[in-house]
């Protein structure tokens, strides 16, 4: 007799469930196994990756253990390593980068989606993708010769005048640090920023935007009060889809940001970033101590950005919740 | 069917013929310094010139890479800016020769709009600035070398090399041997724990960190500054001289350390004797293993030394290296003996 049908057995026209390789002969069966295949193989080299990270910094992690994330000095010479100092430039060069990024990239995303006529909507969407398109050594290059000069003669002593007060705005002014960092990577994330946010925003259906205006909102309040609020978790992602990039961030970076592992509160200070380090002394990293620091500190990059991932993601299904109602809002 | 059967008969006979033409072709790999890249592929490309069934192929990764690619014997030999330490000739298992080839220095460069001329720099002045206890261009270290000069109160900034570099061991091992505190805080190595300053990436990066901030300090490789016409000051060496970087200098200090060169050529000489000497210079070695298990490589290698040592030191100084002085190439010629 035939066995009931369900979704774990699958049954052909006669109501015989079928065998394996039966069901291997069908095109659904087999493109299900390549994309499973697919999917299975990307997980594979994540898993390798992280694997291959643990076990060559294993030498350093054995011999700092958890010091390794609170020391500050970095001394290849007396065989001293920590990696505070690169995690605190890492993350300061990113929130500096997406506190200038996010309103950039969405005011303008919602004028291109929103507010624009269409055929100025579009080349300006075209422009913003060459930008995205730009080789980051090039970014750099440009910091270093248009952007630090500009920083240090008039943008730093400005920012002293104005903000001196603030820790944040204080001591010499070299053009190259922090604030110099953040800048070029702001200018590097705001197309992605913008061109995912756009997209987001013009999947918002058209009745809920002529509902607000049939209620009697204005093109603006129709815009701020019901699209982008619908578009918000399009908006988020976009967001951590730049702070994964402004993380990861090599040469732009090395070349603005002074190189020198210091920990200061203000941003005029030079600094370093776990990208740079890892770009400037790899290659020459002799003694194997000193290349497992350099690996653990790719792989706390890799551990950094998987907790700022994890932390969007729980954002997004807490926002959502509320949204939907589930939470009080 | 048919088809098949003919490319696959073409595709045995092209293996055969690549296999007959490449008889008597010897192959050589070779990884490491940035520093002396364009003087060894001068060198490789001359050579493979005057013997065409040789082709040595050099990978400038970096000294540290090279060390590693040859203990790891996945070169044939290896380039080095700094001699292999002793932990590190320990783990090779053949033991590893070190041969000079060429000499490279590193020069101060600065940028003070106003100044006049060359600075001249103390060991001591060098030494201070560098570990952040001299912070202004008008500080009697630096003022009492210069008279004449006027420096104002600017603070210095300092720049150096953010990553691992030959011209950086070149700097500090300097440091290290006119400074007792710099030899105990910070010592010397391709990649050290800088006191203060900003780090530019390869002497690019430095000299453009330099033009960029007035009132600036930095070190560059010699040939750099040369071939970019950067300014740069004189440093005084053991002697009281204060003497400027050019590759006459460079190959006197050489020179004068030629006498006490210990057998393995693993030397410093930094800060030597000698009136004419510059005392930031150094020696940059290839790295051969003792033991070739190929004849045929083995015999390329020591032909190639000797060529290099001889005839190829004419290419140096057109390409700004300062060539080995005649002392040291006597004593590796003989020492390519010891290769079997």
């Amino acid at each position: 007799m035939a066995t009931t049908p369900n979704a774990a057995t699958p049954v052909d026209f006669t109501g015989n469930s079928r065998s394996l390789l039966r069901r291997l002969t069908g095109a659904d069966e087999i493109a299900h196994l390549i994309t499973l295949i697919a999917a299975a193989t990307l997980l594979l080299i994540t898993v390798l990756l992280v694997y291959q990270l643990w076990v060559l910094s294993g030498e350093a992690r054995s011999r700092f253990g958890w010091a390794f994330f609170v020391t500050k000095t970095w001394d290849p010479v007396a065989g001293d390593f920590g990696a505070l100092p690169f995690i605190y430039g890492t993350l300061v060069t990113s929130a500096v980068a997406l506190l200038i990024a996010v309103p950039l990239g969405v005011g303008a995303a919602i004028f291109l989606a929103e507010l624009a006529p269409p055929k100025l909507s579009s080349s300006l969407t075209f422009v913003s993708d060459l930008l995205a398109a730009v080789p980051s050594v090039i970014y750099g290059l440009l910091g270093v010769f248009l952007l630090v000069p500009l920083m240090r003669t008039t943008f730093q002593p400005a920012l002293k005048k104005v903000l001196g007060f603030l820790p944040l705005f204080q001591g010499p002014a070299y053009g190259i640090g922090f604030l110099t960092a953040g800048i070029v990577l702001a200018i590097m994330v705001v197309p992605f920023v913008l061109s995912v946010s756009r997209e987001v925003l013009l999947a918002v259906p058209r009745d809920q935007r002529e509902a607000a205006l049939a209620l009697g909102a204005t093109k603006w309040e129709s815009t701020w009060r019901v699209v982008v609020p619908a578009a918000r978790i399009g908006i988020f992602g976009s967001v951590f889809l730049a702070l994964a990039r402004a993380l990861g961030e090599t040469m732009a970076v090395t070349m603005v940001i002074g190189n020198n592992p210091k920990i200061a509160a203000s941003l005029f200070s030079p600094g370093y970033s776990i990208a740079a380090v890892l770009a400037n002394e790899f290659s020459e990293a002799t003694g194997n101590l000193y290349l497992s620091a350099l690996i653990e500190l790719g792989l706390v990059l890799f551990l950094l950005t998987f907790v700022l991932n994890g932390l969007a993601r729980l954002l997004i299904v807490i926002t959502t919740a509320r949204g939907s109602g589930v939470l009080p809002t | 069917m048919r088809i098949a059967k003919v490319l696959g008969l073409l595709a045995v006979l092209l293996v055969v013929a690549t296999l007959a033409i490449a008889e008597g072709q010897v192959l050589l790999n070779a990884a490491g310094a940035t520093f002396p890249y364009p003087i060894y592929s001068k060198w490789f490309d001359m050579y493979h010139q005057v013997h065409s069934n040789v082709q040595i192929n050099y990978q400038s990764i970096g000294s540290g890479g090279g060390i590693r690619q040859l203990l790891d014997k996945t070169v044939d030999f290896g380039a080095s800016d700094g001699p292999m330490s002793d932990e590190q000739l320990k783990q090779a298992s053949v033991p590893i020769l070190h041969f000079p080839t060429v000499l490279g220095a590193a020069i101060p460069s600065y940028n003070l709009p106003g100044t006049q001329g060359d600075l001249n720099f103390t060991p001591e002045a060098l030494a201070g600035i560098f570990l952040g206890k001299i912070t202004k261009w008008n500080d009697p270290a630096i003022t009492a070398a210069n008279p004449g000069m006027k420096l104002t109160g600017d603070d210095i900034v300092v720049v150096h090399r953010s990553d691992g570099s030959g011209t950086s061991y070149i700097w500090t091992d300097y440091l290290s041997k006119v400074s007792p505190e710099w030899q105990q805080k910070v010592g010397k190595g391709t990649s050290v724990n800088w006191p203060v300053g900003l780090g530019g990436k390869g002497n690019e990066g430095v000299s453009a960190l330099i033009q960029q901030t007035p009132g600036s300090l930095g070190y560059v490789e010699l040939i750099y500054a040369i071939q970019n016409k950067l300014p740069y000051g004189k440093v005084k060496n053991s002697s009281g001289t204060f003497v400027k970087a050019d590759l006459a200098s460079v190959s006197a200090a050489a020179a004068a350390v030629a006498k006490f060169m210990p057998d393995d050529f693993r030397v410093s000489i930094t800060n030597p004797e000698g009136k004419a000497a510059y005392p930031i210079a150094s020696f940059t070695w290839l790295l051969i293993p003792s033991k070739f298990s190929d004849t045929a490589k083995r015999d390329v290698v020591k032909d190639f030394l000797k060529w290099a040592l001889t005839d190829g030191q004419q290419y140096a100084e057109t390409l700004s290296y300062a060539k080995l002085p005649k002392e040291v190439v006597g004593k590796e010629m003989k020492a390519i003996a010891q290769i079997q």
